[in-house]
């Protein structure tokens, strides 16, 4: 009992300091210029003021986390308060309007190019979140709209660029799959399965070299984890001890294949073979909090790599032309959004422990829903990227002739 | 996504944007356009592509040849459809390139070893997906070595180009593969050393870099390095690739002029359902490995009548599309099109005569056939999708200039996608269109 209490004010200790560091918060993240994320900082310092007197914390009971090559794991009883809480479902429902709004202009053809959708998985980019900060170093692969969110975008940013629009992060160049944020460190969304590992590896090897106190977290999913460049960089982020801790993120399936019908191992967490693993429950954001403070302070303990499978599931198909059904059934994904969908793990405990009644959260999602909803409209009305840049960004200096362009009489500069 | 056929995509496109494509040239700081086609002019043309191609061709065609297995009893290419692959795709259809006016195949065909007999029995309208999906369930069905694997196979793939393969052949011959281009391909290539004929599908050619090793490094140099001893002749790697629209950076990759540098393959790019089905079964059937690039923005958009058993096209072999006097232009694949497009547009406004050529396989490529037809003309034309720098063209232009330089009445020109990853808003700029195309014919003709 002792020795639970002493982790749990370890732990409490541990997000305190996380929390008073400020630039971790979603609402801190999203900027000024996002009205979303300004409603939710407005109504944050509402609910504050409503209740100045409420407990700060709740102990919340976690499943067990699978462990490989590790004596223990993250903590399972750990500890959370009203607000992080509000803000975990602010940010996961603004991520699971921004994905259903996508897919509306997509089909309205207004998003052209392919796009992944990430609704269901919220969880794992929202718990992610709150551990790792801007100094640390965050690559992933093409399903990559919320980890923008969550590194500091804006909604009207994400959708901009989606539709192809000078006030997209890649100026519109880039679309779904490139999204970009290095102001804080974010080295993007990545088009290739499995091409974004080796650069992740590269990362940390700076970060270490740097002797930065950061990690770098390389995401990838289940159907990338069986790409050999994968297996190539866990051989030499565990021969180097470099800080890169591997998230991959297992909705079950890659594209239309079922893991487990594509893996000879689908334990992934243990496919480091001499790189310790967790698997986590993706669906439960605190678990992934509590994941990835685990795998972040043991990278930084100088331990070297470390694997989170992150257990998930995408509501979407792989892509958008990927209907959904045709490799899985209709009531599978039913009742995955009945029973673990991670908005309404959260929401839940929050009515559970009767810190916010159903109407205050319904209110909150209709005000998330409008903001979104306004964020999209701004983005639409955006101006497209000017034709210059279609040569534009090919090497550091301006080409000052694109061969293949003398036909319509050069775009000679 | 394949409802953006081309031809409607330039039509529409010029319709809104004519004003701002002059004024974005001025910006160019470049010479005034002289490209001077209202909407009305190019609305025409793609409107009236059908018939008016069919009457005009009919007649002075080459018979096309083609050699069939009369033991191939027809084969059922019961396909389901399915959803189309971009979904609420609206079915546009255009005519098959066919020369003997289009699809009419029907009557007599003949080949080098006699007559078949094309009845209504043993055609069928086929899309191009469709009859990838026909080739490769007679490839399946008359040699028990073949087998057909890839990237989501078992249910069809993304562009159900091996719908109800699977539950036909079952799941010993064709089977779904985990995310690994470099592990199909290599895999593809053990099978064949086996003595088997893996059909291997990557699912974009842009996701065939990963696999770039084993192509170069290993197929294609298994028999020269081995004295002959070991081959991997057997293998047939299916890549879609081009562009569809709106594919973006990753979806939309002409990678042919890679393989083109790599003695020990062969590369095929068929136009039609027609070419596909015929080029497919001989790429499975010859005894060197094959990378067979297919067209996806004409998955859905080609159709023509295709019969149901086995037939097979020549590789090596270009195919003079339409014939003309004044210029030769020389494409391959979904770009065929786009120079039939312009051939009309020129025969119609200028009274030039283009004369169109597919060639159809890239490497070894036609000379003989692209060399005739310039000494006769005096002008060509090459044109790709993919980059202009070391692409198909300049191989092309290279050869003629060395064969016809006496006959040349002009240099050899390119219209070629630009030397820049393939652009996302901007790709109707990138794309070597059909405008591009009938300027280009415009000045080599007043050079």
């Amino acid at each position: 009992m002792h020795l639970i209490w002493m982790a749990l004010r370890a732990s409490s200790r541990r997000l305190w300091g996380v929390c008073s560091r400020g630039r971790l918060r979603f609402t801190c993240a999203a900027g000024s210029t996002d009205s979303a994320s300004a409603a939710v900082q407005r109504e944050r310092v509402e609910a504050r003021a409503e209740k100045p007197s409420a407990p700060s914390t709740k102990n919340f009971e976690l499943s067990p986390f699978a462990l490989y090559l590790l004596d223990r794991g993250p903590e399972t009883l750990v500890q959370a308060s009203r607000e992080e809480l509000l803000g975990y479902h602010r940010l996961m429902f603004t991520m699971r309007r921004m994905e259903i709004g996508a897919d509306q202009l997509y089909k309205a053809q207004k998003i052209r190019g392919f796009c992944h959708l990430y609704d269901g998985q919220e969880a794992v980019a929202a718990g992610m979140s709150q551990v790792i900060t801007f100094d640390d170093y965050l690559i992933t692969a093409y399903r990559n709209h919320c980890q923008q969110l969550m590194r500091g975008d804006t909604v009207e940013g994400i959708i901009a660029e989606l539709l192809g629009r000078a006030i997209g992060c890649s100026q519109g160049k880039g679309g779904s799959m490139h999204l970009y944020f290095p102001e804080n460190n974010y080295f993007g969304g990545n088009g290739i399965v499995g091409a974004q590992v080796p650069l992740g590896t590269g990362l940390a090897f700076a970060a270490k070299y740097k002797k930065e106190n950061a990690v770098s977290i390389t995401m990838m999913g289940d159907g990338a984890a069986n790409q050999g460049q994968v297996y190539e960089s866990f051989n030499m982020a565990a021969l180097w001890k470099l800080p890169v801790v591997y998230v991959i993120e297992n909705n079950q399936y890659g594209m239309g294949t079922s893991a487990n019908r594509a893996a000879a191992n689908p334990l992934y967490y243990t496919r480091g073979a001499y790189i310790p693993g967790i698997r986590v429950d993706g669906m439960d954001v605190l678990a992934v909090r509590e994941a990835t403070r685990f795998a972040k302070d043991w990278c930084l303990q100088g331990n070297g790599p470390i694997l989170l499978e992150m257990q998930t599931y995408r509501y979407h198909g792989h892509s958008m032309s990927d209907p959904g059904i045709t490799y899985r059934t209709r009531d599978e994904i039913n009742e995955m959004r009945k029973t673990r969908d991670p908005i309404e793990k959260v929401k839940s405990r929050l009515v559970d422990v009767g810190w916010v009644t159903a109407d205050e959260l319904k209110q909150t999602e209709r005000a998330i829903r409008q903001d979104v909803d306004e964020a999209i409209k701004r983005a639409l009305d955006a101006p497209e990227p000017a034709p210059e840049l279609l040569w534009k960004h090919l090497y550091t200096t301006e080409a000052t002739r694109v061969r293949g362009t003398s036909i319509d009489n050069g775009y000679e500069a | 996504m394949l409802r953006y056929l081309r031809v409607l995509c330039l039509r529409d496109w010029l319709l809104d944007h004519t004003v701002a494509w002059r004024q974005y040239a001025r910006v160019r700081r470049s010479l005034p356009l002289t490209v001077t086609f209202t909407p009305l002019q190019i609305g025409l043309p793609c409107a009236s592509f059908a018939t008016r191609g069919d009457r005009v061709w009919s007649s002075t065609i080459r018979k096309r040849t083609f050699s069939t297995e009369n033991e191939s009893s027809p084969s059922t290419t019961d396909v389901a459809p399915g959803p189309a692959v971009g979904d609420r795709a609206q079915r546009s259809t255009t005519p098959s390139l066919y020369p003997g006016g289009g699809d009419k195949l029907s009557g007599s065909v003949s080949n080098s070893a006699g007559v078949v007999k094309a009845t209504e029995e043993t055609l069928r309208q086929m899309n191009l997906f469709t009859a990838i999906n026909s080739a490769l369930s007679c490839a399946l069905e008359s040699n028990p070595k073949v087998l057909v694997f890839g990237e989501d196979v078992a249910f069809g793939g993304v562009f159900r180009c091996t719908s109800q393969l699977q539950k036909r052949f079952g799941r010993q011959r064709v089977f779904n593969t985990p995310l690994t281009e470099q592990g199909i391909v290599g895999f593809a290539a053990g099978l064949a050393a086996m003595g088997y004929r893996p059909v291997a599908e990557i699912q974009f050619a842009d996701y065939i870099y990963p696999a770039f090793d084993q192509i170069v490094n290993e197929i294609a140099k298994y028999r020269y390095r081995s004295g002959g001893q070991f081959n991997c002749g057997g293998v047939v790697i299916r890549a879609p690739y081009g562009a569809v629209g709106h594919g973006g950076h990753y979806h939309s990759q002409s990678p042919e002029a890679y393989f083109l540098h790599t003695a020990g393959i062969k590369v095929v790019i068929p136009r039609d359902p027609f070419t596909a089905k015929g080029l497919l079964l001989q790429s499975i059937a010859e005894d060197d490995p094959v990378i067979f690039f297919e067209p996806k923005a004409l998955y859905r958009a080609a159709q023509a009548e295709v019969p149901l058993s086995k037939y097979v096209l020549p590789l090596g072999r270009a195919e003079i599309v339409r014939p003309g006097t004044d210029i030769t232009l020389v494409a391959y694949g979904a770009q065929v099109r786009v120079l039939l497009e312009a051939a009309q547009v020129v025969a119609r406004e200028d009274k030039i005569e283009a004369e169109v050529i597919d060639i159809q396989t890239i490497l070894p490529w036609d000379e003989a056939t692209v060399c005739e037809s310039v000494a006769r003309t005096g002008r060509c034309i090459v044109s790709h999708e993919a980059p202009l720098t070391g692409g198909v063209g300049a191989e092309v232009a290279a050869r003629i200039q060395e064969e016809c330089f006496l006959d040349l009445e002009s240099p050899v020109m390119r219209v070629c996608g630009y030397d820049m990853p393939f652009p996302l808003v901007h790709e109707k700029n990138y794309l070597p269109s059909a405008e591009k195309v009938v300027q280009c014919i415009r000045d080599c003709l007043n050079y």
